[in-house]
This record gives structure tokens, sequence and C-alpha cells, in this order.
């Protein structure tokens, strides 16, 4: 690895950039995200920054159960992202479905659509479990593990 | 200056402004916004089909987790109407607790609501406070439930987690703290010129448009309509607390600030009621599987105005239909008419006014008329087969490039 890229790799671990969007979720994850942004959690310490445009973005925080209509838009968001990208499934619907599972209108968990980095289940994940999925996903980006896919 | 005449410009379905995926598209001419028309169902996830397939059990779960901000409001308005069909009498004990769960739901979306409405005027110290503040309610309602958002507390015929002594002092003084936190919200509110000017006068609902737009909840009560399920149709045990209806006549998005933090004043004092006043007994009465054919309405006054549910049973134990028209439906149609000559500035506040939750509205599916003209629509890959032409068309070609960026990033 050159200069060049050590650096990028330190910043892009030390300060990632995360967008959330929401394609289907019952809002009960989205305010855990925000509250994990919000002073008692403070995913901001970790350099955590979150944007509103995914073309700033290195990690999405896709949450909720993709739903029909919102299937195209969530690709297109992922494809504005800028190389290299990641994805973290907030939530259980985000990882499988969760309980919208078989409704009409729900196609599945995020893998559905995009490749997923990291999965943090729960319904709705505490903010606790957010960052401690969000770091472990730094730690591995920091020491990729031998057989690991990126993007 | 020449006039560019009508521009319009689509507003999501992702938007840093909002926080939910729903689209908006606005007119405007100038700075000021001509029309504006909103594009619902991109959180449609067809909940209420869902639930004709499931047993009342599983779809108390299910209807919780149409909302995670108002999730006891569905839950409870779901469970009425089933016992309610099945001429379940639940005891005072599970309505009390029932009550609880409600008001303290009401606190952390409130808070909730003055956080976001401080962010989207650019107030985010706001948005810190009242967050840091709202992690009392959460940890009140993690003490009850178990959970911190969706708290599964109702069963049919009662509640399934009861409210020890320890637990009630934990909750009152919890309720004092927040109370302490409100005081202070509400002087902020009336006393700093930069909130009072950039809310008045925005996203106007007079009293009588209000009364033709049928607005529910804190936008209805913020036009001096006096409206509260709670008082004009009590359910659960709420003829038996004292509270007012909390009302202004500003008519405008401070109008609604003040009302929603009048309302916490209020259900602070509620909360202790409830606390002191609980009656011993049961929390549950026990249910039969399958629920005898019947049909029920239910109302419920959640945090942002009346959600209304209707269960109709055909004798086995699952429904044989339901339906949900939460809040935000109702107030969705007056937001075109708040946004109109209003600045483009004031789009975001406008909007987060009526606390809008679009995971509770989105049961409708978009039906085009026939006579409604041709519609030019992309689908995703004509949009980005459009996108690459049109560039090289002028000479822009990123193929190579990306392919050589990609190469080099997977050697990282
Ligand atoms: S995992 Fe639970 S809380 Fe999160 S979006 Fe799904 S239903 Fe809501």
């Amino acid at each position: 690895m050159g200069a060049i890229q050590r650096i990028v790799q330190w910043s892009r671990v030390k300060s990632p950039w995360v967008i959330h969007f929401n394609s289907g979720a019952c809002n009960g994850c989205d305010i855990e995200i925000v509250a994990s942004l919000t002073p008692r959690y403070d995913l901001e310490r970790f350099g955590v920054l979150l944007k509103g445009t995914p073309r700033h973005a290195d990690v999405l925080l896709a949450s909720g159960p993709v739903t029909r209509q919102i299937e195209d838009r969530l690709l297109r968001i992922y494809e504005q992202m800028a190389e290299p990208k990641f994805v973290v499934a907030v939530g259980t619907c985000a990882c499988t479905g969760g309980v919208f599972q078989g409704l009409y209108n729900v196609k599945g968990g995020i893998d559905r659509i995009l490749p997923v980095s990291a999965y943090i289940p729960g319904c709705p994940v505490t903010p606790n479990a957010i960052i401690d999925g969000v770091v472990k996903l730094l730690a591995s980006l920091e020491n990729p593990p031998k057989k690991a896919s990126a993007g | 200056m020449p006039d560019f005449g009508n521009v319009q410009i689509p507003v999501g379905p992702q938007h840093p402004a909002l926080k939910e995926p729903e689209s908006f598209l606005i007119t405007l001419r100038g700075e000021k916004i001509t029309a504006a028309s909103v594009r619902m169902g991109y959180n449609h996830r067809g909940v209420e089909k869902g639930a004709e397939g499931r047993t009342y059990t599983q779809d108390i779960y299910l209807v919780e987790r149409i909302c995670g901000i108002c999730s006891h409001s569905h839950g409870t308005a779901f469970i009425q109407a089933v016992e309610e069909i099945a001429g379940l009498d639940v005891p005072r004990r599970a309505k009390y607790i029932r009550m609880l769960v409600g008001e303290l739901e009401r606190v952390h979306s409130h808070l909730l609501w003055l956080g976001v409405a401080g962010h989207e005027i650019g107030f985010d110290t706001l948005l810190m406070y009242s967050w840091r503040d709202r992690e009392v309610v959460m940890d009140l309602l993690a003490a009850v439930s178990g959970n911190r958002v969706h708290y599964s507390m109702n069963t049919v015929g009662g509640v399934r987690r009861d409210v020890d002594s320890a637990l009630a002092e934990t909750i009152l003084k919890g309720v004092d703290r927040l109370e302490e936190q409100t005081k202070y919200y509400i002087q902020v509110c009336s006393e700093e010129t930069t909130v009072i000017k950039r809310l008045s006068g925005v996203g106007v609902v007079t009293h009588e448009d209000a009364l033709r737009l049928l607005v529910v909840g804190p936008t209805a009560r913020a036009s001096g309509v006096a409206r509260d399920i709670r008082k004009d149709d009590p359910y659960l045990a709420y003829d038996e607390l004292d509270f007012k209806i909390v009302t202004s006549d500003h008519c405008d998005v401070y109008g609604r600030t003040l009302v929603r933090l009048g309302e916490l004043m209020e259900s602070y004092s509620m909360i202790r009621q409830i606390v002191k006043n609980m009656p011993d007994g049961p929390i549950t009465v026990k249910a039969p599987r399958k629920i005898p054919a019947g049909e029920a309405l239910s109302r419920y006054e959640a945090p942002r105005g009346e959600d209304v549910h209707y269960v109709k049973a055909n004798g086995t134990e699952k429904p044989e239909r339901v339906k949900v028209r939460a809040p935000t439906l109702a107030n969705l149609q007056a937001v075109s008419h708040m946004l109109r000559d209003n600045n483009l500035a004031d789009m975001p506040i406008v909007i987060a006014a009526i606390d809008p939750c679009f995971s509770c509205t989105d049961r409708a599916v978009e039906i085009d008329r026939a006579d409604s003209g041709p519609r030019d629509r992309m689908d995703w890959g004509r949009l980005r087969a459009h996108g690459i032409d049109f560039y090289r068309s002028r000479g822009v070609d990123f193929t190579e490039l990306n392919r050589s960026l990609t190469r080099r990033m997977k050697k990282l």
C-alpha cells in the first residue's frame, strides 16, 4: 500500500460519512439511528458524520424492508455513492424483512437488492447495537479479514 | 428581471429535509410556492392485507409496527376494536397501564418533534437538548415495557406486564425531571425572538380552513379547534382523569409548537394521576382464541391526532378485514394548502409541523385515472441509459475512468 492509499484508508476509517435511507421501515429503527447521533450515544465521537446526499457518503445505513415502490430509488441512491461503498442493514427488517416478510408489497431484506457489509439485527436496534455494528465495520476495514469482499 | 414562469421542483423521496421517503412536487414562482402535491406510497408495505392472514395475537405485533413512533397507539386502537367485538371486559388496572404507556409515548413523540422542528429551522442546539431529555422518557418506557421503541404491552384482554411500586417511584422521578426541562423549552420558545420570528405566520391554516380540511390532533388544536378524542369520545379510563385540551389561536407553525409544549405539561400531570390512582386487581382477563363474528370501529388520540382502526371478525382466529386511518393521512391534505404562498425555504418546517408519519399513512395505492392524460415516466434502466447518452453526446464519457478507478480501489 502506497503512502497516498494509506492516508485515504486512514481517513476513511477515522471519519466515515454516512447517509441514512428508510426503504420502508416503520420509523422505529430510524429514530434509533437519530438517537445514536444525539448526546447520550454520540456516534460522532468515532468520526461518523451524517450527510444529506449519497454522493458524499461512504456508508449507507439502510433501515426497513424493501418495498416495491422504493426498490428503484434504493438502487439509484446506492449507484450515486462513490466507490468504495458499504451498506449496513439496520434492524431486523433490513436484515430479513422481519415482521413484514410475505406482505405483498415487500421484497424482503436489503440484501435482496444490494450487497450488505454488516447486519445489525433488533426490532428496533438499540443505539448501542448500532454503535457496536458501525465500530466493528470500521475495524474490519482497518484489518480486512482474508477473504473480505468490500462493497 | 426576466420572468421564468412556474418552475417545478421535485423534493424527495430521498431528501435531507425529509426523514422518510415521500415525494413532493413543488411549483414555484420565484421564491414563492404556488402549488404543491404529494406522492405517497414509498412506505406502503401492505400491512392491512397482511393482518388478514395472521392470527389476532400475531396481528398485535404487526399492527404495532405500522409506526415505530406511535406504536402503542396503533396497537391499542386495534386491540380495543377486537375486545369490543369479543365483548371482553378489560380490567381497570390494565386500562390504567395502557394509558400510562400511551401518555409516555406522547411525551417521547412530542419531544422528538420539538427536536426535529429545531433542526428544520437551523436550531440544532434545540435538537440536541430535547433528544438528550427524551432519553429520560425512553428509559422509563424501557423500564415499563422492556423495549425502547416497540412496547408490545397489549394482549387481547389486557396488558402483558405489571407496574410495581418501585417502578412507579422511578416514573414519578423521571416525570419531575422532564417537567423541569419542558418549562425551560416553553421559556425558550416564548422568549427567543429567533424562534418566534421564524415560526410565526408560516404554514397558516385558519380556523375555518382547519374545519373545512378536517385536520386532526395538534394541527387542529393550533387553529383553535378544541378536538381531542380523549375528551370527545373517552376510551380506556380517560374520563377519570383531570386534564384540559390545549389549544392556540396562532393558526401557524408557532401555534403548533406551543400546543405540543402545552400538551407535554398536561401529559406529565396525567401520568402522575395515573400512577397515584392505579387501581389494584388483575391485568388481564382470559380471551378466546377465536373472535366471534362482528365489526367494530375504534378511535384513539395518537400524538399526531385521531387514529381510527376498523376490524371485522368472522368467527375464526384471523380477522376478515382490518382498516387503518392514521392521523397523518387526515393532515396531509392540508399540507398543500399550508405550503401555498410560503417561501421555498419554509417548506421543511411546514411539512415537519404536522409531524408527518408516512409509514403510518402509506396504506393507499395510487390509481392512475385513465383520463388524466399520458404520463412520461422513465424507469430506472431507461433513466440511466438516458443519463449516459446525454453526457456521451456532449463528448463526456466516464466509462473508462470508472473502470480504472474501480480496478484501483479493488486493489486497496
Ligand atoms: S426492525 Fe422493527 S423497528 Fe426496525 S423498521 Fe423493522 S419493524 Fe420497525
